[in-house]
């Protein structure tokens, strides 16, 4: 009996060399520097989904962000700091985001969270990240929840809100097809909610289903089903890409063909085309999602007079030639931009609190076609959007950029147009 | 626990027999107890050295090692000592964590007491569980309650505005006593509450797993005729088991609350239970020590295996799969090498080893241990 304490003696002693073994004490304790700022470098990172179901097309934006990060170290860097990205990967799931974003601040001491994506991934950390005083810019989801400068002064949204996006696709929708019967399927989060109170705003009697789904359930047959059973001649997606290319196999089996109205979340037609090709095993592409109406928030990728779909292709060919030139591509290389921007804005010196004073002070403006509308009493991003519809496999936009707010506000056209992009493609200093 | 003789004394035995079996029985019992106690007090001490050498990321590593020993520790007192599988184990984390969430918002109860409730409220479901897992065998078993870790996170989503949907639940953090001064990290107090309950777990189970209830466990799992035949009820002994196992689980999700202060179906996926049990067989089935092992190795692997991913430069998408490939290596290693777990390979080494220096020549095959056997 007394031999058998060995075993679990032993098996205790290992396992504290092994804990010991794996990690060099490193209390990291904020003495007056700033974390992830050397003369040298600044490192970021965020937190993405690189496996599993929510990987396919959103693992490219953290490639897509080093690219523009690489290009911009090969040109001098900011006031002479390379910048640095660590993606982590926490398969969307809150517990792994939890874990990930604590070793980015704890282990690899990033100076910021940058664009790290999704809402139910993302809103367990903010509270973590403001206690913490970590910078948390650029949030890769259109929740309103970001804009809380009270409770949350580092956080950061960038995207059109969900409800932004909403707004325009109902008024949209009243405005060109007012006495359609109009079907919703939608996500079962935040982004199916905030989506439906902006389309509640301009086509509530016009609704005549609405079907939500659980991301990661892949049967959503019944749900079109149910939808085509209301006689919608419409049906508006608040989708991610894999459920805007289910939604459109489910109603292809049942013969039904609806105009379809898809939120920017889900209407790259690059990453729809792929996931089409790859559910139907080759049988369907882009060409089914041919006449889909969406709205956009960037210039086109098919724009090539743009100056920044020129220089976001050039740093894609030269930095990460296997990427394909989609729309998630575009947009890691702006949220990128964008970081270096306000990097840039934050001085010689960057601090965490720096450069959210710089966001909060300056007006920034860069690749999206509508303003931001960061202020002292504002962390919401781009302010609006662009209607659109898919030809040829490409999106086409249709009309005026139409600007508004998450409230009651009314749809305004922005007329001043987006800036150039400048010359070396590196933010110039304010 | 006590550790009485599970046999009645012969049917002719002198009274002066059963006294001497009882006293026996009181040393073994000091004995047990006293040992088990001292291990856990050498491995507080340790862990509370460590926790001040770690920093604090690997504190919330160590957290997190020490919830999944729960767990673990759980699944294998179940799986490796009475013989019921389950898949289900990840549920009843759920239940825990969605417990200590939902208990605490609604009253004012020092966490320890929110612990507590999770497991005690883990353990009621266990019994409802049990009873149905004790009717059920085999593949039978597995189907039971892999559809539980299937159904029961969707159960978040059924009830939104109680559960929080895909959401799910937040809660604060633990806040450090102020007695533990200013700048005391909380990763270190997670770690400290995470790794007392784990110790607290590791006495209580290595106490049943050599009283009679262990016996009993054991015998049930060997051969349930022959159990039923010495006067055990079989089905009883079963939900027991099952009752103690989901009473782990439940306090682990509490646990898993305190470390990440969520609780969402996102994290109770079938993936986890799957690791749960993987980590106790490859740790060793039916070893406590063994999950230590199966706990280090399903936290830290990932880790490691992402570091040196990003020290070799690999493209984004070899780097996010390979602690993936380097899991499945290490499993398949893991099993054609030591078939009885980690564990299992160590003690069978430290056999060898010793009948070395004690000049024993009588040869003794690996597999001449029952699969199973109890290590602790």
């Amino acid at each position: 009996m007394r031999t058998r304490i060995k075993p679990l003696l032993l098996g205790c002693a290992v396992a504290l060399g092994l804990g010991m073994g794996a990690c060099g004490g490193d209390d990291s304790t904020d003495g007056g520097e700033t974390p992830g700022v050397t003369d040298t470098k600044v490192t970021v990172g965020g937190h993405f989904p690189l496996t599993g179901p929510a990987a396919p097309g959103y693992s490219d934006i953290p490639v897509a962000i080093e690219a523009y990060f690489e290009y911009v170290n090969d040109n001098g860097g900011i006031n002479g700091r390379e910048l640095e990205f660590i993606a982590r990967d926490d398969g969307y799931n809150p517990t792994n985001t939890v874990k990930v974003t604590k070793q980015l601040v704890l282990d690899d001491g990033v100076f910021a969270i940058v664009g790290g994506l999704g809402t139910p991934t993302h809103s367990k950390v903010v509270d973590y990240l403001n206690s913490s005083r970590v910078p948390d810019l650029f949030v890769s989801s259109g929740c309103l929840c970001w804009d809380e400068p009270e409770d949350h002064p580092y956080t950061f949204g960038w995207l059109p809100s969900y409800t932004v996006e909403g707004k325009t696709l109902g008024n949209y929708i009243a405005e060109n097809f007012p006495d359609a019967k109009v079907g919703v399927f939608y996500q079962d989060d935040d982004f199916g909610a905030d989506g439906m109170a902006g389309l509640d705003k301009y086509i509530e009697d016009q609704i005549v289903a609405r079907e939500g789904y659980q991301s990661g359930t892949t049967d959503i047959g019944p749900q079109i089903a149910a939808i085509k059973q209301a006689d919608a001649d419409v049906v508006v997606l608040l989708t991610v890409p894999t459920y805007t290319a289910l939604a459109h196999l489910a109603a292809a089996e049942l013969n039904y063909a609806p105009q379809f109205v898809s939120s920017s979340v889900g209407a790259d037609p690059v990453t729809v085309g792929g996931l089409l090709e790859e559910f139907s095993k080759g049988a369907a592409g882009t060409d089914m999602i041919e006449g889909m109406i969406s709205d956009d928030y960037l210039p086109p990728v098919a724009d090539t007079s743009d100056s920044w779909t020129q220089l976001f292709d050039k740093v894609r060919k030269k930095y990460a030639p296997d990427l394909p030139p989609s729309g998630t591509v575009r947009y890691g290389m702006a949220l990128a931009y964008t970081f270096a921007q306000a990097l840039q804005a934050a001085g010689e010196h960057p601090t965490r609190d720096g450069i959210v004073d710089a966001l909060e002070g300056q007006e920034l403006a860069g690749p999206p076609l509508a303003p931001y509308r960061y202020s002292e009493d504002s962390h919401a991003g781009i302010t609006g959007v662009q209607m659109g519809s898919i030809k040829d496999g490409e999106s086409v936009p249709m009309g005026d950029v139409l600007t508004t707010d998450d409230g009651d506000g009314p749809i305004e056209p922005y007329i001043e147009g987006h800036p150039e992009a400048p010359k070396d493609g590196i933010p110039p200093p304010q | 626990m006590t550790a009485r003789a599970t046999t009645p004394a012969p049917a002719g035995g002198a009274r002066e027999l059963a006294g001497r079996a009882a006293s026996r029985g009181r040393r073994l019992l000091d004995q047990t107890l006293l040992r088990n106690l001292a291990l856990a007090a050498l491995a507080a001490l340790g862990l509370y050295l460590l926790s001040y050498w770690l920093g604090r990321f690997d504190n919330l590593q160590l957290a997190t090692i020490a919830y999944y020993f729960v767990a673990i520790a759980g699944l294998t007192v179940l799986t490796g000592l009475n013989g019921q599988i389950s898949l289900g184990h990840g549920a009843l984390m759920a239940i825990g964590a969605y417990a200590t969430i939902k208990v605490g918002e609604s009253a004012e109860l020092p966490l320890a007491a929110l612990l507590a409730i999770a497991t005690i409220a883990t353990a009621l479901v266990g019994v409802v569980i049990g009873a149905g897992a004790a009717r059920l065998r085999g593949p039978y078993l597995a189907g039971a309650t892999l559809a539980l870790a299937v159904g029961l996170p969707a159960l978040a989503n059924r009830f939104p505005d109680f559960l929080g949907g895909e959401n799910g639940l937040s809660t604060a953090p633990p806040v450090p006593p102020s007695s533990l001064g200013v700048g005391f990290a909380l990763e270190r107090w997670q770690a400290w509450i995470a790794c007392a309950a784990a110790l607290i777990t590791f006495v209580v189970l290595a106490n049943l797993v050599r009283s009679r209830y262990g016996r009993a466990f054991r015998a049930v799992r060997d051969d349930e005729v022959a159990a039923a035949l010495a006067g055990l009820n079989v089905a009883r002994v079963q939900v027991l088991a099952f009752v103690v196992s989901a009473a782990c689980a439940g306090l682990a999700g509490g646990l898993l609350v305190v470390v990440t202060s969520l609780a969402a179906p996102g994290a109770f996926t079938l993936e986890l239970s799957i690791a749960l049990l993987t980590a106790a067989v490859l740790g060793g089935l039916g070893s406590l020590a063994g999950a230590v092992w199966g706990a280090a190795i399903v936290v830290l692997l990932p880790t490691w295996a992402e570091d040196i991913g990003r020290e070799l430069s690999l493209s984004t998408s070899v780097e996010a799969n390979l602690p993936l490939l380097v899991y499945g290596v290490v499993l398949i290693g893991v099993m054609l090498a030591a078939p009885r777990g980690i564990q299992g390979a160590l003690s069978w080494a430290g056999g060898l080893i010793g009948r070395r220096v004690r000049g024993h020549t009588e040869p003794r095959s690996r597999g001449a241990s029952a699969p199973g056997e109890e290590i602790t």
